[in-house]
């Protein structure tokens, strides 16, 4: 057995070979969005340590998250949070076995999609009101 | 020959079982809210005055949800970013060393928030 040459076995299709669709890039979009928001979690630390260390250290990240980089980042941030909460959303129903038919799957991918890009900025919408901003 | 129930009671390749599969999902459970909570606090303190954001920190039920949120944020990325880096790593070397470092970092962030927001809250 061990010793007759191993047979190419042919392997599960990767990736590329597949056509792109709706639930597989929701799919990968839930896993970019989740590892993303690890940066987000160290920017999260980052300001509650300034608030902790004074004032000085907060006008310092203040201005990082006031510049044109920062407001964008903060914005993909909230996206990101809001895209992979609602995916999970979709997930706990799926364990529950309900939810598992082509048609659902395929209205739940585009609540997501919709739903997250529309909550997010209705977010900065209220976020901007709430400083003077219009 | 294994019958299902010797299979249940060995707990899989790894002896846990199904733990990790359910921790990621109570803590998932539990971000919803939490995540509500934080994208609401993000909004009504954009761009406010330092004692403002501090002051509401102080707020015993902001910071018990602020110190909840983190920590179970901080074990379901720990989990997340383990599941991908076990998917996609092969090379046994660099997947250990990624693997410690996720946990590391974990860590970090999770402990430097929470001493962040104690430290608030006791007001030094």
């Amino acid at each position: 057995m061990t010793n007759r040459q191993e047979v190419k076995r042919p392997l599960s299709p990767h990736l590329q070979i597949y056509k792109p669709m709706l639930t597989m890039m929701m799919s990968i979009a839930h896993r970019i969005t989740g590892a993303a928001l690890a940066i987000g979690f160290a920017l999260l630390a980052w300001w509650l340590v300034a608030i902790s260390m004074g004032p000085e250290a907060y006008d310092c990240v203040q201005g990082f998250f006031g510049s044109l980089f920062g407001r964008a980042l903060l914005f993909a941030f909230t996206w990101a949070l809001i895209h992979h909460a609602l995916g999970g959303i979709r997930h706990l129903i799926w364990d529950t076995g309900t939810g598992l038919d082509t048609t659902t799957i395929e209205i739940f991918a585009l609540g997501t999609i919709i739903g997250s890009i529309v909550l997010t900025i209705l977010v900065w919408v209220i976020g901007y009101h709430q400083m003077g901003g219009f | 020959m294994a019958t299902p129930l010797k299979r249940v009671r060995g707990l899989g390749a790894a002896h846990h079982g199904t733990e990790t599969f359910w921790r990621q999902r109570l803590t998932a459970v539990a971000n919803v809210p939490l995540v509500i909570f934080l994208i609401w606090f993000l909004v009504a303190h954009v761009g406010a005055s330092y004692d403002k954001v501090k002051a509401c920190l102080s707020n015993p039920i902001v910071a018990v949800l602020m110190l909840a949120l983190i920590w179970s944020a901080a074990i379901h990325m720990r989990i997340g970013l383990r599941e991908i880096i076990e998917d996609y790593l092969h090379n046994k070397m660099c997947k250990t060393a990624s693997l410690m470092l996720v946990t590391f970092f974990a860590a970090l962030v999770g402990i430097a928030s929470t001493l962040a927001i104690l430290k608030i809250s006791f007001g030094s």
